[in-house]
């Protein structure tokens, strides 16, 4: 059967005062019905821009270049029509944002905004509309729903907004929610409590996911496929367990020993990957993580990698120059507590003496 | 919400109150002219102007001037009698007053229907050719200064001495009439004043909305809105315009306010027998009397409209509230 999404090859670039920014860079995945799956990478990774695109909301934006295919039942969503890919946002593929308190719009009702969700695409009446609003806004976990449609935005906490963003994703039930970065904006107790609806919903109603975040913590509550994505690729793609077990991207490496752990001894310090995401204008030659890799070897600066499967596991996909048994290596090395100098020494990886560019970009 | 108003309400006594006191002191303190003189005339033997000062009541100090014509005021709603001719101010205020109303609201209706539909336009098709020219227009008619561009409507449209005698020109408005009277005469003579004063406003008002719509398009409940699936249409007037439109009445209010108490310029140029040609020739004779009430009517208007603007925004915006 084929996947309910497809994406494939899918570039988009900006054309701004300062030159071509390129946000999105041949970048493929799939999400099959039902599933989810969580694209995680630092701002401006490109992993918004993508989601944007696949609602056909970046062509609002008009800089955007785009090209490649998204194939949603089959279609290619990027040679629709602006009324057909009309037809399917809020209905089959539905989006919610990252900040619940600018997205609902002040000055109308809860319920207005959300009865107006479902008569754009279904023929019934404002009562029947509203009924089912409030059946969504309860489905949710809002209390008293009947009551709480008349309220404002305002009215609402931060947490509650989400809810009814999630409410006003869900209410025609689509077959794909894209959440970007849905919990960013919420203090700790009310993401998990976001998480935990989110996951249940999908199970409920058999929704697929797209989970944006930069958290890794988060697509591993929910998600069952991972795809990293740095600079406007996607560096590393597989199951979330395989992802979590054997990541085989240095950059994921990174995320991984950046994030917090319960089992970790109380001292071990939580280490940052050094220097920042490099500009999408001049993005640095060969692989776009060299200036920031710890591992990289001299021809990493020339060579662009690809996405290659990885020889024991098909389905496990990473985009590193480094060969199979180094990685493998330098994985168990970190994994072991050594720091990157202590496992590339017993990897037997040569410092190729790269710098560590702070600014990154220019460098290569 | 009913507390609120009437606290505004006092205050709106206090500071009318503050208005005239102010505009005494001026006039009293740094006189322009004797206005003795001015009932007099050039010639006058002193004891007509030493019996003329008694009558009007100059003789007096300047603080027990204000406390008589504050009391007249209070008492009987009483704004004095004009220096020169003795009319009542009040009633002068009150005859004056349809000209000068039925100017403001229909050059405001003017403006509105030119202003916002460009305004919208240009925010929508932001960036384009038609965009710019709409806007580059408008800034002409912003510099425009409307004396300026009374005279050369003048000049090109008035049927006595335009190049194209279209409309009728200044001095049309009838002296003894008003718009419930005689609807065809004054529509006519304040066509040309309409236009003129409601050029400057509808630029302004097509890019002040331009710009508010412009930041509420990229809001992110517009995206929702997107996103939802709504017709593009209806995003930007349902979700869009309704935002951007909000700040709008704000101004509104405020230039209602101040046409009300009269628009000097375009009374003055047009010759229009309404409040602000009434100010602008009883301060060139130093008519204190007349000064005063056409400074503490248009204060009024103002202070009063701006009220009606924060009431009007409880409803507007729901997160507003008293």
């Amino acid at each position: 059967m084929a996947p309910l999404l497809e994406v494939r090859d899918l570039t988009v670039t900006f054309d701004t005062e300062d030159g071509l920014v390129q946000a999105v860079d041949r970048v493929s995945y799939t999400v099959e019905s039902g599933k989810a799956l969580g694209i995680v990478g630092e701002s401006g990774s490109g992993k918004s821009v993508s989601s944007l695109t696949v609602m056909g909301l970046t062509r609002f934006f008009r800089n955007a270049q785009i090209s490649g295919e998204v194939l949603f039942e089959g279609r290619d969503l990027l040679k629709a029509s602006d009324d057909e890919i009309r037809d399917l946002r809020g209905n089959k593929i539905s989006m919610i944002f990252q900040d619940p308190l600018s997205s609902l719009h002040p000055f109308y009702k809860i319920g207005d905004q959300l009865v107006e969700a479902i008569r754009a695409h279904r023929d019934v009446s404002r009562a029947q509309a509203l009924d089912r609003s409030v059946e969504m806004l309860g489905l949710v976990g809002i209390p008293e729903p009947r009551r709480r449609v008349d309220s404002y935005p305002h009215e609402f906490s931060g947490g509650m907004r989400q809810r009814v963003m999630i409410a006003m994703g869900l209410i025609n039930d689509p077959k794909l929610l894209i959440a970007d970065e849905p919990t960013t904006a919420l203090d700790v107790t009310v993401q998990a409590q976001i998480l935990d609806l989110i996951e249940r919903l999908q199970h409920e109603l058999e929704t697929a996911i797209v989970l944006i975040t930069h958290d890794l913590g988060v697509v591993a509550e929910v998600t069952d496929e991972i795809a990293v994505m740095y600079a406007g690729r996607v560096v590393e793609r597989g199951a979330k367990d395989a992802i979590f077990a054997a990541p085989r991207h240095p950059y994921t490496w990174g995320l991984l020993r950046s994030i917090p752990r319960l089992d970790q001894a109380r001292g071990d310090e939580l280490l940052p990957i050094p220097g920042r995401p490099p500009s999408l204008i001049n993005r640095p030659h060969g692989c776009a993580f060299h200036p920031r890799c710890p591992y990289v070897q001299p021809d990493h600066m020339r060579v662009v990698p690809s996405l290659q499967p990885l020889p024991d596991d098909a389905a496990h996909e990473v985009a590193c120059l480094l060969a199979e048994p180094q990685r493998v290596a330098l994985w168990d090395a970190l994994k072991a507590g050594a720091t990157p100098e202590e496992a590339r020494e017993q990897a037997g990886v040569t410092s190729a003496g790269a710098p560590v560019v702070a600014e990154g970009g220019q460098a290569g | 919400m009913l507390a609120f108003i009437i606290r505004r309400v006092l205050w709106m006594v206090v500071l009318l109150i503050i208005i005239s006191f102010i505009t005494f002191v001026i006039f009293s303190v740094l006189p322009s002219a004797n206005p003795v003189l001015l009932r007099a005339g050039r010639n006058a033997s002193p004891e007509l102007v030493r019996s003329i000062t008694k009558t009007l009541g100059l003789d007096k100090p300047w603080y027990v001037q204000y406390g008589k014509y504050m009391q007249h005021l209070v008492l009987h709603f009483d704004f004095g009698y004009s220096y020169q001719n003795n009319i009542s101010v009040r009633q002068e205020i009150f005859s004056r007053m349809p000209a000068t109303a039925t100017l403001a609201f229909g050059a405001m209706i003017i403006w509105l229907l030119i202003g916002i539909p460009v305004g919208i336009f240009s925010a929508v098709r932001r960036g384009t050719w038609a965009d710019k020219t709409a806007m580059g227009t408008a800034l002409v008619f912003i510099s425009a200064p409307v004396y300026w561009l009374g005279l050369v409507s003048l000049y090109l449209f008035s049927k006595d001495i335009g190049v194209f005698p279209i409309f009728d020109g200044q001095g049309t408005y009838p002296t003894s009439g008003n718009i419930f009277t005689e609807p065809v005469a004054v529509i006519q003579s304040l066509i040309l004043p309409w236009l003129v004063l409601a050029a400057s406003f509808a630029a302004i008002y097509a890019r002040f909305l331009r710009g508010n719509l412009t930041e509420v398009l990229g809001e992110d409940y517009i995206r929702t809105a997107r996103s939802k699936g709504l017709g593009e249409r209806r995003v930007v007037y349902k979700h869009g315009v309704r935002s951007a439109i909000t700040p709008i009445v704000t101004i509104l209010g405020l230039d209602l306010g101040i046409l009300l108490g009269g628009a000097i310029l375009t009374e003055t140029v047009f010759n229009i027998p309404g409040i602000g040609r009434l100010a602008f020739d009883s301060i060139q004779k130093s008519d204190l009397p007349v000064v005063q009430g056409t400074v503490l009517i248009g204060a009024f208007f103002i202070i009063f409209l701006n009220l009606i603007v924060d009431v009007a925004y409880a409803f507007l915006d729901p997160r507003v509230r008293y």
